[in-house]
């Protein structure tokens, strides 16, 4: 029968693409096999990972032990490489072959290459780095009561709606949408990474895997660019602006100013973020200028901003004041720092500093 | 050989943002500004029309004030502009989006030697598909995130970027590049290219100008036909008052992280 | 009477704000603080065209007319007085009287150059005995065969040092007072030209301001601008349309202060209120404001009068005066910036008198708007003797 993504009841299962580097799964990929489980689950249907590669049949136990029933396998020596011509092709015969419901992709900068193209060619939609997903209406409610303002029990609903309700972030935060793709299928959506909670690994399901080999149609004269190399590289110093994570230093780091600006790369490279500096740092030359943050300086938004041994002058906060979640750390504790902070310390930024990036280290650990 | 730039009028977000009380953004009080990422576009365009002396065709789909970025453009240095505006395109989708950007390309004539440009994604949406999905009803290759661009003869040698270092990837014209911040940096208007930019034309393609052309299906155009919709939208509550944390230890510390985590700050 | 911005003057506002705020603003602090010549910044400035602002393209210029000068000297000017000073000079009073009095050949040669910003000019004719009465000349100019023979001093001589073409006034004809001063174009490496000692200023610290010293400089022939004896009307008249350039950035250093004293006052909190919900505040930059404003309107009035001159002039025509007008501009803008600048640092309080903050910077970059290309006190002689109050 001709595909056609109109044709809603021909379609079922959820599927997430699985994205390998490299041989190596990416983190994310246990994010969204964790998440498709539970979605699996409200839908009554099967949880598939999509996996691509060349000779990567050896990832598809891991895969599993998260919550996939099925791997659907495509190898070819042509897929070693992400290219978009040849993963958009052997996933879209895939999709028009067996035709699943839901397809969840890692937003990644490849799986936001990918998600697009492949949505367009399968004619549905595509939510893009969603941070929250549901099927079920009564789950939804209880997530809106939770964080939005609405006033959900004064709202008309429709309890059965069975639509894969994607939630997203816009405008920095400060607005989230709902989308739903009523009808089209799959409904697709890219999700962000880090977002989605990794289930407990469970190996009598990695065991239990069933592995499908659809058809790879693929040839060289189906891909229109060359990867010429891949190169891995080491963080580049993001500057200030497009930065999610921000440690700043101010005049507190004075007496050990060597050790101070130390103490924040760590924490920032924990982070994996950017140092940047009050005024009187720049104006001591401690830090170059290209590190300000306030009203001579750069104006940041980053997720999260943290200010070591920074007062709070209004020049400081007029540059940071719009950050998602400022914590402070001074030793003063009527810094004005902390009228604008979420979370304050008040203490040592020398001793602060490591315990804190040590935390954050083991947090991150635990969520590999 | 010429250059195709496809650029979004955006609200200027890098100041505050205003929100209506149901929860839709207040465009009217904010400034309107050209996408960040599409600026990058522009000028990666113009160093070519620098080098090459290819001509740039800038392209808006949007309402009419989206002229007057076209013309800022235009004073930049691009040759021409192109504005796709009708109330039958108001409310679309990337999917739809795309498509009628796609026709809008057609219609300009697309030829072996030419380049499409986009940024990486806009500011309003941050969804970054439209670029992928021009790409792919225009039947083009697509490179996304360049970081780098050199041209020799029909190829481009691109650096995409990834999260852990990048690509090198070569791919020959026509074809669709999606371009960040820092492959270059965008240069200003003239004080001359603005006089220049009153004398080179902006042509509007309306719903007339497009329905016909193939790439169309007016079933999937507009707010009605996109695949997806918004189902709903709202603002996230309030941001409490700041919490002094107790002490200054590793307790404290770890606490701290705990709650970041649990928050997906981290 | 239209007082809309064309849809031209408002993108180039938007240009202009936007260059100022990204590449003058972070550097006007340094600037002043080092007393440096901002080159850098005149090198982008150079790129954008904003050297050749109000002249044709067929010169190399912009094709722009005098508002759009004077707006881009008000923008600049916001962010740094030094910068606004180097345009204005460069503008009005070396590349205007090159286009508004020279021949075509002087034109062809000069201007390019000029108007692309790959080179800067400067204008020469203050001396340490002729300032306000600038026909006290002791320049001298002697005509040897192919060239003149400069010999003289000038002093406070903005853009030297980093200016490569001059307008040098000297006379020709000591016996006829006023009648016999000349017009030159001087180039930095003629025979017996070089810069003197840079002055130390209070304010725009980072425009140099130096003596020229000519000791028996060689001056081609045909490097005199317009004909002899014809000096003294083209200095006076070179100086009527730099009045608008620095009435621009008087009217540009009293705008600055007012949008940093904004900001500031919305954001700094005294008795549990911002300083912005104190009745004083309200009243001061109220006040502030509208000086401001009526300077702009008597600014671009200035200017779109002068446009019409030099159109009418260049068309053989006789263009209707604008020096009254350029006068009451310089005279309002400059003690308007002079005052709004001081209330701003009094609105700041301490910080205002520190240079954590850009006002006090302001504040001494705006008294030099009272004094030079005509002190206040000119200004009022210009507009009585207008008024035919003598």
């Amino acid at each position: 029968m001709a595909y056609n993504s109109m044709d809603l009841a021909a379609f079922k299962d959820v599927w997430v693409f699985c994205e390998q580097r490299e041989g190596k799964l990416m983190p994310t990929d246990f994010e969204l096999i964790s998440e498709g489980r539970k979605l699996a689950d409200e839908l009554g249907v099967k949880l598939c990972g999509l996996l691509l590669g060349d000779n990567v049949e050896g990832l598809s136990k891991e895969l599993a032990g998260y919550g996939a029933d099925k791997i659907i396998l495509c190898e070819s020596p042509l897929l070693k490489y992400y290219t978009t011509d040849a993963y958009a092709k052997v996933i879209c015969d895939a999709i028009e072959e067996l035709k699943p419901e839901v397809f969840l992709i890692g937003a990644s900068n490849i799986g936001r290459d990918l998600g697009p193209r492949c949505a367009a060619r399968l004619h549905t939609g595509l939510c893009a780095d969603c941070t929250h997903l549901d099927v079920d209406v009564p789950k939804y409610l209880d997530f809106l009561r939770a964080s939005s303002t609405l006033d959900i029990d004064n709202m008309k609903f429709d309890m059965e709606d069975r639509n894969l309700k994607m939630t997203r972030p816009a405008f920095g935060g400060h607005l989230m949408a709902t989308i739903i793709c009523p009808r089209f299928r799959p409904a697709m959506a890219t999700v962000r990474p880090g977002v989605m909670r990794r289930a407990e690994f469970d190996q009598k399901k990695a065991d239990a895997v069933e592995i499908v080999r659809p058809t790879v149609k693929l040839t060289a004269e189906d891909m229109h660019t060359e990867v010429v190399e891949v190169v891995k590289a080491a963080k580049k110093i993001v500057d200030l602006v497009g930065a999610d994570f921000i440690v700043s230093v101010g005049r507190g780091i004075s007496k050990n100013v060597e050790q101070g600006i130390k103490l924040a790369e760590d924490l920032a490279e924990a982070l994996g973020g950017v140092v940047g500096g009050s005024r009187a740092v720049i104006d001591n030359g401690w830090l170059s200028a290209d590190h300000q943050v306030g009203q001579t300086g750069k104006t940041v938004h980053p997720k999260v901003y943290i200010a070591l041994g920074i007062s709070g002058a209004i020049q400081h906060k007029a540059g940071m004041q719009d950050s998602e979640c400022i914590i402070a750390v001074n030793t003063n504790e009527s810094a004005p720092i902390f009228e604008i902070a979420d979370y304050g310390i008040c203490g040592d930024l020398f001793k602060v500093t490591p315990m804190l990036t040590e935390a954050i280290k083991a947090q991150k650990a635990a969520k590999q | 050989m010429k250059i195709i730039v496809c650029v979004k009028q955006v609200p200027d977000t890098s100041g505050k943002v205003a929100v209506n009380p149901d929860g839709t953004l207040n465009r009217a009080s904010m400034q309107t500004i050209t996408n960040p990422d599409d600026m990058n576009a522009v000028e990666a365009a113009l160093k070519l029309k620098d080098e090459t002396g290819c001509k740039v065709v800038v392209v808006s789909m949007g309402p009419p004030p989206a002229m007057g970025m076209l013309r800022e453009l235009l004073a930049m240095g691009a040759d021409e502009g192109v504005l796709i505006s009708g109330r039958e395109f108001g409310g679309s989708d990337t999917y739809a989006t795309s498509q009628i950007i796609a026709a809008g390309i057609n219609h300009i004539g697309l030829e072996k030697d030419d380049i499409v440009m986009c940024g990486r994604q806009a500011i309003d949406g941050d969804t970054a598909q439209v670029g992928p999905q021009i790409a792919e009803k225009l039947h083009l290759p697509q490179v996304t995130y360049a970081a780098k661009i050199e041209k020799t003869g029909d190829t481009l040698t691109i650096q995409r970027m990834l999260e852990d270092g990048y690509m090198t990837i070569k791919v020959k014209t026509p074809c669709l590049i999606t371009c960040i911040k820092e492959l270059n940096e965008p240069r200003y208007m003239s004080v001359g290219g603005v006089f220049e930019s009153f004398n080179k034309p902006i042509t509007v393609f309306d719903f007339n100008t497009l329905k016909d052309d193939p790439l169309i299906d007016l079933t999937t155009i507009g707010l009605k036909g996109s695949p997806t919709n918004i189902f709903k939208s709202f603002t996230p509550p309030p941001k409490g008052v700041g919490q002094m944390l107790e002490g200054a230890d590793k307790a404290t510390c770890d606490g701290l992280a705990e709650i970041l985590a649990a928050k997906h700050i981290i | 009477m239209d007082f809309n911005l064309s849809q031209e003057h408002l993108m180039l506002r938007d240009l202009y704000r936007k260059f100022a705020e990204n590449e003058v603003k972070p550097l006007a602090e340094e600037v002043d603080e080092e007393e440096r010549f901002p080159m850098e910044t005149v090198k982008k400035l150079a790129r954008y065209g904003f050297m050749g602002i109000p002249f044709p393209t067929k010169y190399g210029g912009a094709g722009g007319d005098v508002l759009a000068y004077v707006m881009a000297v008000e923008e600049l000017s916001k962010c740094c007085g030094t910068t606004g000073v180097i345009v204005s000079a460069h503008t009005s009073l070396c590349c205007a009287p090159i286009y508004e009095n020279g021949t075509e050949e002087q034109k062809m040669k000069y201007l390019p150059a000029l108007l692309s910003g790959e080179k800067i000019g400067a204008f020469g004719l203050t001396e340490p005995g002729a300032g306000t009465d600038a026909a006290g000349q002791q320049t001298t100019a002697v005509l040897e065969g192919d060239h003149y023979v400069l010999n003289g001093t000038k002093i406070f001589i903005t853009n030297a040092g980093y200016a490569s073409v001059y307008i040098i006034f000297a006379m020709t004809d000591k016996s006829a007072g006023t009648k016999g001063i000349s017009a030159f174009i001087v180039e930095k490496d003629f025979p017996g030209f070089s810069v003197g000692k840079k002055e130390k200023k209070m304010g725009i610290r980072g425009s140099a301001t130096c003596e020229l010293i000519m000791e028996n400089c060689i001056v081609p022939k045909e490097n005199l601008l317009g004909k002899e004896g014809k000096g003294f009307a083209i200095a006076m008249k070179t100086l009527d349309g730099g009045r608008i350039g620095i009435a621009s950035q008087a009217l540009g250093i009293g705008e600055g202060a007012v949008e940093e004293t904004i900001k500031y006052v919305q954001e700094r909190k005294q008795f549990g209120k911002r300083l912005s919900q104190m009745q004083n505040t309200q009243f001061q930059l109220a006040d502030m404001h509208t000086r401001m404003k009526a300077a702009q309107y008597l600014v671009y009035a200035a200017a779109v009068k002068k446009q019409a001159y030099v159109e009418a002039e260049l068309a053989g025509k006789k263009g209707e005066s604008y020096s009254a007008d350029a006068a009451m501009a310089k005279l309002f803008a400059a003690e308007a910036a002079s005052d709004v600048t001081r209330r701003a640092v009094q609105l700041y309080g301490g910080y205002g008198y520190t240079r954590e903050y850009p006002v006090e910077r302001m504040m001494r970059d705006a008294k030099i708007t009272e004094i030079y290309e005509g002190t206040s006190e000119v200004q009022r002689m210009v507009i009585a003797a207008n008024l035919g109050v003598k």
